[in-house]
């Protein structure tokens, strides 16, 4: 139960902060990415934002024999560059360019119940299924 | 290219939004142990793992739950109408859901927690998606799709 608390509670407050950031409106993170026309630099601060504070935290927190509710920690490891990593990460930014919106954003703008948004939510929870059919087929 | 003027407002909530979101992903980091990746969130509980699914639930339920709150208090915040049509989100959002899983991470996973933690996977990530956005929005300019 306090696993499930602590997870509804941080990810509130992630979705407040993706909200006060401006990373919900898909018209200014398509500026942001607009390097070519009319470029709207401001959401860079986000990263600034966010990394500062976590790149701290997170050096502080793995001081911690475990966290506070779970046995242990659960952070990637791999150091490797593969083809996956490569692909799946410009195939993410075509996507994140033509529609303005990541997974989290998405979710939280999904409460506005604009038909776009959830067009696009259930086309990335169709491209989830895709990945996993894919990865079936090319493991075969 | 031209910059668009920012009002100092226009400057300073990002940075507070960033600072909000750098505690949130260090609060699940601290008290469950998880690095917050939406896409991973969105691919376990859609593909559920026995034991391991009901944080993903909760978490997804949480950023609704913000979308609700935000939408009523700060109605502006909230996806304000592109010129884009329906048929753009759709494959839009084929290419997000298929991408992040392929790739193992999106903006937050990969572009907040692992580039805090200097993961080279996720600097060399978070750069790829950041080009061929870059590259995706020039297109559609170049071909009139941005007034």
């Amino acid at each position: 139960m306090k696993v499930i608390v602590a997870a509804f509670i941080s990810a509130f407050l992630f979705g407040v902060g993706l909200a006060l950031a401006g990373m919900t409106l898909p018209g200014k993170v398509i500026g942001f990415l607009d390097l070519t026309g009319n470029w709207d630099p401001s959401l860079a601060l986000v990263m600034v934002g966010a990394i500062t504070v976590h790149a701290v935290s997170f050096r502080l927190i793995m001081k911690r024999p475990s966290p506070l509710f779970s046995p242990k920690f659960l952070v990637p490891t791999r150091r490797d560059i593969d083809a996956k990593l490569v692909v799946g990460s410009l195939i993410f930014g075509v996507g994140w360019g033509l529609g303005g919106f990541c997974p989290g954003p998405a979710l939280v703008a999904f409460a506005t119940g604009q038909p776009k948004v959830l067009y696009f939510v259930a086309s990335m929870c169709a491209g989830v299924v895709f990945h996993r059919l894919y990865s079936k087929v090319i493991t075969k | 290219m031209t910059l668009v003027s920012l009002s100092s407002e226009q400057l300073i909530m990002p940075l507070i939004g960033g600072g909000v979101i750098g505690v949130a992903v260090s609060l699940l980091l601290l008290l469950i142990g998880r690095v917050f990746g939406v896409s991973g969130i969105l691919g376990g509980a859609l593909f559920p793992v026995k034991g391991d699914t009901d944080w993903r639930l909760a978490a997804i339920l949480g950023f609704l739950a913000a979308g609700l709150v935000m939408a009523q208090l700060m109605p502006a915040t909230m996806a304000a109408e592109t010129p884009s049509e329906i048929w753009v989100y759709c494959l839009a959002g084929l290419l997000v859901g298929f991408g992040t899983q392929l790739g193992s991470g999106c903006t937050s996973g990969h572009g907040v927690c692992g580039i805090s933690r200097l993961s080279p996977r996720s600097i060399i990530a978070t750069l790829c998606f950041m080009s061929s956005g870059i590259a995706t929005v020039a297109l559609v300019r170049a071909l009139g799709g941005i007034p």
